[in-house]
């Protein structure tokens, strides 16, 4: 084996399996830190979440589409990031109107967390229509400006591999949106007071209020942040690969995993479960096929795909986690609430 | 109204719903709905079980459907002799190597105390059962395959008559939730549904691409039936002179012999679809009341007494030295297996095995809105609630329809808005499942007909 | 002229049965009042009900010649009355200093300065200021939520039985601050388990028997009535 091999491997495995696990991973953190804060804070485990990422994601579909047609593009950048921050507005805005509508009631009511739950089914059902209705169910791009940071081509004859390493812009755009989320969203958790209150608030929510804390209050800030987080992992991912309605509903079972995963209601813990989804994901549903090509000697090389799994089975890994984790450790590598 | 009233009130409600749709659309129409009816009604019970008396939530009703189905293709479609003969070691040798490593992996996690000798035999046994099952699985599944694909191209059945699967479909049904509920039970309550939530797209995921066990989205279709055909009932002598003698005033009616004979056919030919109908709601009709009886004797058990007790108040039950893990692990599995019953009876009711169609918002949520419209905790209220829910699902469409032509009319023919309004009817059905299920949720929490509050 | 905080003629319960019937408690400032009883008294009611956290269905109460009985608890906390319930009295997944803001929540002014007279009334605090305070010792938990209410600076300040669970020493060192923090000019209302320990801090003490005033004097008077003692201090 020369090393020219091994380098093909990396790049092989860079290109497949690291940098898109690497841009899954940080949308996923981003819909999973929504995901988390809002069962921190209001104490349910939110199934509208994937819809409600749809909508976010339409929102701002809608946005680009008006921008283009006014001609204002976000030139080699994608337009939709201009228009993210007005739908996230709109987001947070209906989010906040169903908040009032539906959710407020049970919240009075000191209801069971497993009734809210199921509340968030009906506003699922009624997100999903909303969204076929105004966006229709199909597959939608909407991704313009620059496509390619490294392109495979040029990355082969510059430096002479077989192997060719691409870099998509929305994967760099991605990681960079997802940091700067993340690090504000930290910072605002850790070092302003109105984060350390909603903290407390899901913390301790009777000494909360003898506190002075306005639990209305924490309940706005906290569905505008999740609207923002929301919005924003939909958005990458829908520029990253596309906007489906389905395929955004089949992220619930992942995101959940990750909470979990991570230990539900802890904002880092959202964010490593994220991560450790997406990349069990991708490594174990990849054909190692021609990595072991590359690195084995000839008379070794596998005749089969060398794939754990089909990526048929590709949330069936969210899902296998998160067994194990709940028999190993129930409360999340994080150490999240569990009662 | 007196909550007693309230059961006999809804079912007339009910009955006039189905009676207008007899005479206005067809009897054969409204049969249909209410075969659907019986089999939500079953799943209703099932779900309520858990949820109602339970207080389990389970977000994977679809799963445990298509597990019954699954069972039902598998139970009673004729063994693929040439399949069996070619690849079934393969298959069996493939099994054994999951089953004997997943045993294998449970006793190394348990067994050994040093944890990373552990970890490793762990890892090693998984890899080495990855090897093995590739050698034999990816090999014979070819084979499985390439035997007659547009027929069948899988290993079949068992060939026995479908109506075992019923059974059948609850015991497997059953071991599913023995192993989700073993694991999450023990966790605060929304893992279940989470957890349950996954094993349902997993199953899903199996029946749609395991081909060799389910023929994927190919369907199985041809299945046996448990009542006669049409074109059977149509040619025996006793069904004819049957049809001719309830019609008699009406035959008698008509003037010339050749067109007595083209009614009577006509009549014989609308008689066979609803005598069919008929049989399988005498079928499924035994079924519900059955199980409805059964729960009735279990719930006002000591045992179903514990149950409440423990929904009421978890503390104090476990305070009074009850087990509540294992009361929820029981119930959870019976209310499991009865959706995996109702499952069956679904596919031997369609003919056909369809994986494609096993959509959660059909199966999981659709039941879920049955349970509570119709009162959670009550199952007389989850049969209400599975006729009155499939009914307005079922209704829903050409209302929706309906509706957008409404909305659509002040537009030209080809404007584009009245073309997406019309496009996007099918999405206001999903919009008022939603709705119901917040109006329920919002004004009518003890659903229609109420739990009753039991005496101290 | 009535006390700082008087509450008079309070009746009322969690919706049920009447818990209170009647009962009266005051306290003036640079006073520690502790109220005892048995169990199921009305003890904890009854600082429920001067707090507001319960509906009364009659009885007054006036804080500083202002009545406050139609305030929410949030209100009468800024008005200048502080708690500390008996369980889950701090912010277990907070920093101590976290627990001290937040205690400061309402408070616009920079409230460095009450945090740093805390960290002097509990040394121990500041040197923990950065670790969690679920991870402290119960003792230190407990020393956690008093600072945590003090940080309104208050005028009233009600303990939930504070040394419910603590070691005897840890008690002691409780009641020494205790009476620190009346000295601050604070007045301060107790509910105890630990009536004898108590009562010897106390300036005033109230029984409590079936939510009703059935004895009411100096702490010390208190301790040495015989009756009182016969009853429910054990002889």
């Amino acid at each position: 084996m020369d090393n020219f091999e091994l380098v093909n491997a990396l790049v092989l495995i860079s290109n497949f399996v690291l940098i898109p696990a690497l841009s899954y991973g940080s949308q996923l953190a981003l819909a999973t830190l929504s995901l988390t804060i809002i069962y921190g804070v209001l104490r349910f485990s939110n199934f509208a979440q994937a819809d409600w990422m749809s909508f976010g994601t339409m929102t701002t579909i809608l946005f680009t589409w008006y921008l283009q047609s006014l001609g204002i593009t976000g030139g080699f950048l994608p337009t939709a990031l201009i228009a993210l921050p007005f739908a996230i507005i709109l987001t947070a805005l209906f989010c906040l109107l169903i908040d009032r509508s539906v959710y407020s009631f049970y919240r009075k009511k000191k209801s069971q967390p497993i009734v809210l739950m199921i509340v968030s089914v009906g506003v699922m059902f009624i997100l999903q229509a909303i969204v076929r209705f105004i966006i229709g169910p199909n597959d939608r791009k909407f991704f313009d400006g620059e496509k390619y940071i490294v392109h495979a081509l040029e990355f082969k004859d510059y430096f002479g591999l077989s192997e060719g390493l691409t870099i998509k812009s929305t994967q760099l755009i991605t990681l960079i949106v997802a940091i700067i989320a993340m690090v504000s969203l930290f910072y605002f958790l850790q070092r302003t007071k109105m984060g350390k209150s909603m903290r407390a608030y899901s913390n301790n929510e009777d000494l909360a209020l003898l506190s002075g804390i306005n639990p209305e209050r924490v309940v706005l800030i906290t569905w505008v942040i999740a609207s923002a987080l929301i919005t924003t992992a939909g958005v990458l991912y829908g520029l990253d690969k596309s906007f489906k309605p389905f395929t955004y509903f089949n992220l619930l079972l992942p995101m959940f995993a990750a909470a979990i995963v991570g230990g539900i209601g802890s904002p880092i813990g959202a964010v490593i479960g994220g991560y450790v989804i997406a990349f069990s994901e991708i490594t174990l549903t990849y054909a190692y096929k021609k990595f072991f090509i590359y690195l084995l000697p000839e008379n070794l090389e596998p005749s089969g795909l060398v794939q754990v799994l089909s990526t048929d089975y590709k949330f069936a890994i969210s899902f296998i986690i998160l067994v194990i984790v709940l028999i190993v450790r129930p409360t999340g590598i994080v150490k999240g609430k569990i009662i | 109204m007196t909550d007693n009233l309230r059961a006999p009130l809804a079912f007339a409600f009910m009955g006039i719903l189905l009676a207008i749709v007899g005479f206005t659309q067809s009897w054969s129409v409204s049969l249909s709905i209410i075969n659907l009816c019986l089999i939500s009604s079953i799943m209703a019970i099932g779900v309520n079980l858990q949820w109602g008396y339970g207080g389990l939530f389970n977000a994977g009703v679809m799963g445990f459907t298509a597990l019954g189905g699954l069972t039902a293709v598998l139970v009673s479609y004729d063994p693929v002799y040439e399949a069996w003969d070619k690849a079934g070691i393969g298959i069996l040798i493939s099994a054994i190597i999951l089953i004997s490593s997943i045993t294998l992996v449970m006793f190394a996690y348990r067994n050994i105390s040093s944890p990373q000798f552990r970890n490793t035999s762990i890892v090693l046994i998984i890899i080495a059962a990855l090897i093995g099952i590739n050698n034999f699985y990816g090999p014979s599944i070819d084979v499985i395959e390439s035997i007659n694909p547009a027929k069948t191209g899988f290993l079949g059945g068992l060939g026995l008559p479908i109506v075992f699967s019923w059974v059948i479909a609850a015991f497997v049904a059953g071991l599913v939730a023995w192993v989700i509920g073993r694991i999450t039970l023990r966790l605060r309550s929304d893992y279940l549904a989470i957890a349950t939530l996954g094993i349902s797209e997993i199953v899903i995921a199996i029946v749609k691409h395991e081909d060799w066990l389910s023929r994927g989205v190919k369907n199985v279709s041809g299945l046996d039936r448990p009542v006669p055909y049409e074109i059977e009932l149509q040619q025996s002598e006793w069904f004819i002179n049957l049809v001719e003698r309830i019609n008699y005033a009406t035959l008698n009616s008509v003037q010339t012999i050749s067109s007595r004979q083209e009614l009577l056919n006509d009549l014989i030919i609308v008689s066979s679809g609803v005598f069919v109908k008929l049989c399988y709601l005498g079928l499924f009709l035994s079924v519900l009341l059955l199980i409805f009886y059964l729960s009735h004797l279990a719930l006002n058990s000591p045992w179903g007494r514990m149950l409440r007790a423990i929904r009421d108040n978890e503390v104090a039950a476990s305070a009074m030295g009850k087990n509540i893990f294992a009361q929820h692990l029981q119930i959870f599995i019976i209310g499991s297996a009865i959706i995996g019953i109702a499952g069956a009876m679904l596919t031997t009711l369609d003919g056909q095995f369809t994986p494609g169609s096993y959509r959660p918002l059909r199966f999981t949520f659709i039941i879920w809105l049955m349970v509570i419209v119709g009162g959670s905790g009550n199952n007389l209220g989850s049969i209400f609630g599975g006729f009155f829910v499939w009914f307005i699902w079922i209704e829903a469409e050409p209302l929706s329809i309906g509706f957008m032509n409404l909305l659509a009319s002040g537009f030209e023919y080809d404007n584009p808005i009245r073309i997406h309004l019309l496009g996007s009817a099918a999405h206001l059905r999903l919009f008022i499942m939603g709705l119901l299920l917040l109006l329920a949720l919002r004004f009518m929490p003890r659903g229609v007909i109420p739990e009753r509050i039991q005496k101290k | 002229m009535s006390k700082f905080l008087s509450c008079t003629n309070m009746t009322g319960g969690y919706g049920g049965e009447d818990i209170l019937h009647s009962c009266n408690i005051e306290v003036d400032v640079n006073e520690i009042v502790v109220i005892v009883g048995p169990n199921g008294a009305g003890k904890s009611t009854a600082m429920k009900a001067m707090l507001g956290m319960i509906n009364l269905k009659c009885g007054d109460i006036i804080l500083d010649g202002n009545d406050i009985s139609n305030l929410s608890p949030q209100k009468r906390v800024a008005a200048g009355i502080a708690f500390v319930p008996q369980s889950m009295n701090i912010f277990s997944e907070l920093t101590v200093e976290e627990n001290l803001e937040m205690g400061g929540f309402l408070r616009d002014e920079n409230i460095q300065k009450t945090i740093e007279e805390i960290y002097e009334l509990f040394p121990a605090m500041k040197e923990k200021r950065n670790q969690l305070a679920g991870e402290l010792s119960g003792g230190q938990r407990q020393q956690v939520a008093v600072s945590r209410a003090l940080m309104t600076q208050p005028k009233v300040l009600m303990l939930d039985e504070p040394t419910a669970g603590v070691s005897p020493i840890v008690m002691d060192e409780i009641f020494d601050r205790i009476v620190q923090i009346k000295e601050m000019g604070v007045a301060v209302v107790i509910v105890e388990q630990n009536a004898k320990q108590a009562l010897k801090i106390a300036d005033f003490g109230h029984v409590l028997v079936n939510g009703e005033n059935r004895f009411y004097g100096k702490g010390n008077e208190l301790l040495t009535d015989p009756e009182v003692r016969k009853s429910f201090l054990g002889g």
